[in-house]
């Protein structure tokens, strides 16, 4: 037991500053500023670049003119969850991206941090966006809570359907409040916008497990649709020798540690290894190195070019002094009961699979370890088959729910689905998207089905 | 390099940039400094009857995310005794001999106030005097300022009264607040004047402060109409200095004032005649300094056109100007986009589409939107909207051949 080398604890201000917001508020002035440069483009490609189309230059003009309750409302009609996009978006591929200042050879808009600004706003002077619709004799129940689910409910919900939440976990949200980096969105900040989908009417209950506490069988009897929102399951593992050493983590399971415990009480080890080079693994990387770690490297088995990071995260987790070492491959993570070193083989890029991406070949005769005190495995997440496959007569597709991209109906017409569960992994805001789109689709049905037979 | 010196009336300075009447030139020790850095001559700030002042007394108009667009005052003339600005005066003319040093001036509508001070203020030994007819607030309601500019009458008789004593040039201000301003230009001449200056400020209200109703500036919760000036204004400054410029029945020189903030507007006064120009906001807003670069930029300017003076600068585009009915009815230019430097905001098709002429049209395939040559009217809207420097220019078309006025016509007609 003597051999594990944990990362001496810092002081509660050095917590303070690695975990602080990382891409702080703007001024009032400043975002007068930033929105009095906003061109308000006709049938703007910001909008259109938006999963939830939420009409940017409307919103942008309104903070211009001091309109900040419209503005919020603007945002988060469109985007239940726009406080959290605001954070969290990869904007430099969607809003900021699609910015015609490109095309003068400027900066783009800061089109999240003026979203960010609005919906603060919102949730610094409380008041009353949304009403919720005249009431319907409709009930929907929706498994897990997070970001899919938010938006169907709170869409279901404006509607005037009764809208009931189910989740596992203690606390509503999902990945919002379980699994981002604490630097761009604390928990507090994920829960006070459920809270805005709760005045809306939506009933969340935590700590309830479908197909445990209650049977599919009890949500078909007493409600009339059922939305998918599970979202997916642990960390795919390498499946090497040394998995099961202590010092070995699965990278959800990490960050949801930061998220839930007092920095103090999270252990990491003095040098950490990230194995992985996804935004997930750079979340992994700069927390640890937040943490106090001395020395932290994301293991990849490709090049840097196949790195499936985005550019922000990749520049953040080099600033935040992230060690990337490409073209290795881990085979094996060696240790007396703890963690001691990663063995890894170099490979190179051979022929262009059909995903895009060159088969990693690894070099013969190439062994090399790495000293660790840590591995973070963060290699992607299986589906939570196990669930999904139990739900009678909705169809799967590797593992995804398949669904009517324009309903979120699965093949069982009670059934939709929607986040990551259905689309395999992609951003809160496409989570969100989904969640829209399904709302829109359980309103058709439950119109089609007609009144329910008295009795119910 | 070019010669910059100017002779207004027979005031003469090294260079056009007065300091007009104002805060800024409200001491000896402020207009000592901005001579020390490069202005050619100051405007005292209105010597009379001290009075006293509120607080508050300016409020502005910010622009999309710009500061002070336009600024409003209440302040009123100087609220020093006459005596201690007659003596700074005639310091600051000794220590600076080269720059004009002109008082403006404002006491009670009588012969005798009027002479008295005059005599007063020349014997300081300034270049000149300048007769606030102008101010539109406050000094108004006590029968000054404005109440005199507003009547070609009165404005003739107290020019008039001055020029009877006077041994130095006299300059009237006039104010914009009237119908037309060549009449009093016209009056403030035949009273023999020997120069005008123009625009004082326009009657405004800024604004309001929607949580308390009480528009700005707050006075103790009340607030009354002021000057405003700055930015804003220049466009209605420029018309006002080329509508006297160009009267047949006016011939004294003329200061140009109104929003001048830069080298560039000076030459726009410069080119509708103006002799000399005298700037307040701007220096209210970023200081004394700004005349290093309206200085550099005017002489540069000069140099790259091969003007040897201003005086060949002066005047130059009034012939550019003329009554509507005498514009070419037949000159026709359309809208061209350069799908190059086209961002996609497609400002302009929204622009022709609902606030002008509907030729602008959406396209399938791409965000350059197409404009429709036939039926574009060549009325610059889209030019004016795009954010993107000469990606839509306005092209000259064949239209009929010749040319073809209203009057033209109109006279054809009858």
């Amino acid at each position: 037991m003597s051999e594990i080398r944990l990362a001496p604890k810092l002081r509660p201000e050095e917590y303070r500053t690695n975990f602080g917001d990382i891409n702080r508020a703007l001024s009032p002035g400043a975002a007068l500023a930033e929105a009095s440069r906003c061109l308000f483009c006709f049938d703007a490609p910001c909008t259109a670049a938006c999963p939830t189309h939420i009409d940017v230059p409307a919103f942008i003009k309104k903070i211009a003119t001091g309109n900040m309750r419209g503005s919020a409302r603007e945002i988060l009609s469109a985007n239940i969850l726009g406080a959290s996009c605001a954070r969290v978006c990869p904007v430099e591929v969607l809003c900021e991206g699609a910015c015609v200042m490109h095309g003068r050879g400027e900066p783009p808009i800061q089109i999240g941090r003026l979203q960010r600004h609005a919906t603060d706003w919102a949730f610094q002077n409380p008041v009353q966006l949304f009403a919720p619709g005249s009431a319907r004799d409709k009930r929907v129940a929706l498994i897990g809570a997070g970001p899919a689910s938010l938006s169907c409910a709170a869409e279901l919900a404006k509607m005037g359907y009764g809208a009931v939440i189910l989740d596992r976990h203690p606390l509503p949200g999902g990945l919002n409040t379980y699994g981002i980096a604490y630097y761009k969105m604390t928990p507090e900040e994920s829960l006070r916008e459920i809270n805005l989908v709760r005045s809306l009417g939506v009933k969340i209950q935590c700590g309830v497990q479908v197909g445990h506490d209650l049977t599919l069988e009890d949500l078909e009897a007493d409600f009339d649709a059922i939305f998918i929102g599970v979202g997916l399951g642990k960390t795919r593992r390498l499946g090497i020798p040394g998995e099961n050493l202590a010092g070995v983590y699965e990278a959800i399971d990490f960050i949801e540690e930061v998220k839930s415990k007092p920095f103090a009480e999270i252990d990491v080890g003095r040098r950490v290894v990230v194995i992985g080079a996804g935004n997930t693994s750079i979340d992994c990387a700069t927390q640890a190195r937040r943490l106090g770690a001395e020395w932290v490297a994301i293991v990849y088995r490709r090049g840097e070019s196949e790195m499936p990071a985005y550019h922000y995260e990749y520049e953040l987790a080099k600033q935040d002094g992230v060690q990337f070492l490409w073209h290795a491959q881990p085979v094996e993570i060696q240790g007396n009961a703890f963690v001691q070193r990663l063995v890894c083989v170099r490979t190179r890029s051979g022929a262009r699979e059909a995903s895009g991406s060159f088969r990693a070949d690894e070099i013969p005769e190439s062994r090399f370890f790495i000293e660790t005190d840590m591995v973070i495995e963060a290699l992607g997440q299986d589906p939570r088959s196990s669930f999904l496959e139990k739900l009678p007569g909705v169809q799967l597709e590797k593992g995804r729910v398949v669904v009517d991209p324009g309903t979120g109906q699965t093949a069982n017409p009670k059934y939709f689905s929607g986040g990551d569960c259905a689309n395999g992994g992609k951003e809160v805001v496409d989570a969100v998207a989904d969640g829209k789109r399904a709302a829109a689709g359980i309103d058709r049905y439950l119109r089609a089905v007609g009144p329910r037979p008295p009795g119910l | 390099m070019a010669d910059l010196s100017c002779n207004l009336g027979g005031i003469r300075s090294p260079n056009p940039f007065w300091l007009a009447s104002g805060p800024p030139s409200n001491s000896g020790e402020q207009v000592a400094r901005a001579f020390d850095q490069g202005w050619g001559g100051a405007v005292w700030k209105t010597v009379g009857e001290p009075i006293i002042n509120t607080t508050s007394r300016y409020s502005s108009i910010d622009w999309n995310g710009q500061r002070m667009m336009g600024l409003n005052n209440i302040e009123l003339i100087s609220d020093r005794p006459i005596e201690e600005n007659l003596r700074e005066i005639r310091e600051v003319k000794r220590r600076y001999p080269d720059q004009a040093v002109v008082v403006s001036l404002m006491v009670d509508s009588t012969r005798k106030a009027w002479h008295d001070i005059v005599k007063r203020t020349e014997d300081t030994g300034c270049d000149g005097l300048e007769l606030n007819f102008g101010c539109p607030h406050g000094m108004s309601e006590r029968g000054m300022g404005a109440a005199v500019g507003q009547v070609p009458e009165y404005t003739c008789q107290i020019t008039a009264w001055v020029k009877e004593v006077a041994r130095t040039p006299v300059i009237v201000k006039l104010t914009p607040n009237t119908s037309d301003v060549r009449y009093i230009a016209r009056a403030a001449q035949k009273g023999g004047a020997d120069a005008i200056s123009l625009i004082n400020t326009l009657n405004s209200i800024t604004g309001i402060d929607l949580d308390t109703f009480v528009p700005r500036p707050n006075v103790g919760g009340m607030s009354t109409h002021g000057g405003y000036c700055g930015p804003a204004v220049k466009p209605i400054a420029l018309n006002m200095v080329s509508s006297a410029a160009l009267d047949p029945e006016f011939h004294i020189p003329i200061s140009g004032i109104g929003g001048i903030a830069t080298w560039r507007d000076a030459v726009e006064f410069i080119l509708l005649g103006a002799g000399t120009v005298q700037v307040c906001t701007a220096v209210m807003h970023y200081g004394f300094r700004i005349i290093r670069d309206m200085l550099e930029g005017l002489e540069f300017y000069l140099e790259e056109k091969g003007f040897q003076s201003l005086n060949e600068l002066r005047g130059r585009s009034l012939p550019h100007l003329t009554d509507w009915g005498n514009l070419d009815l037949n000159y026709r230019i359309v809208a061209k986009i350069d799908p190059e430097t086209c961002i996609g905001c497609q400002l302009c098709y929204v622009a022709c589409w609902d606030g002008a002429h509907q030729c602008i049209h959406l396209r399938e395939d791409r965000r350059v939107p197409l404009i429709d040559e036939v039926e574009c009217v060549g009325c610059n809207l889209c030019a004016l909207v795009c954010p993107v420097e000469d990606c839509i220019t306005m092209a000259q078309v064949p239209g009929p051949a010749g040319k073809m006025s209203w009057n033209a016509l109109r006279s054809g007609r009858s």
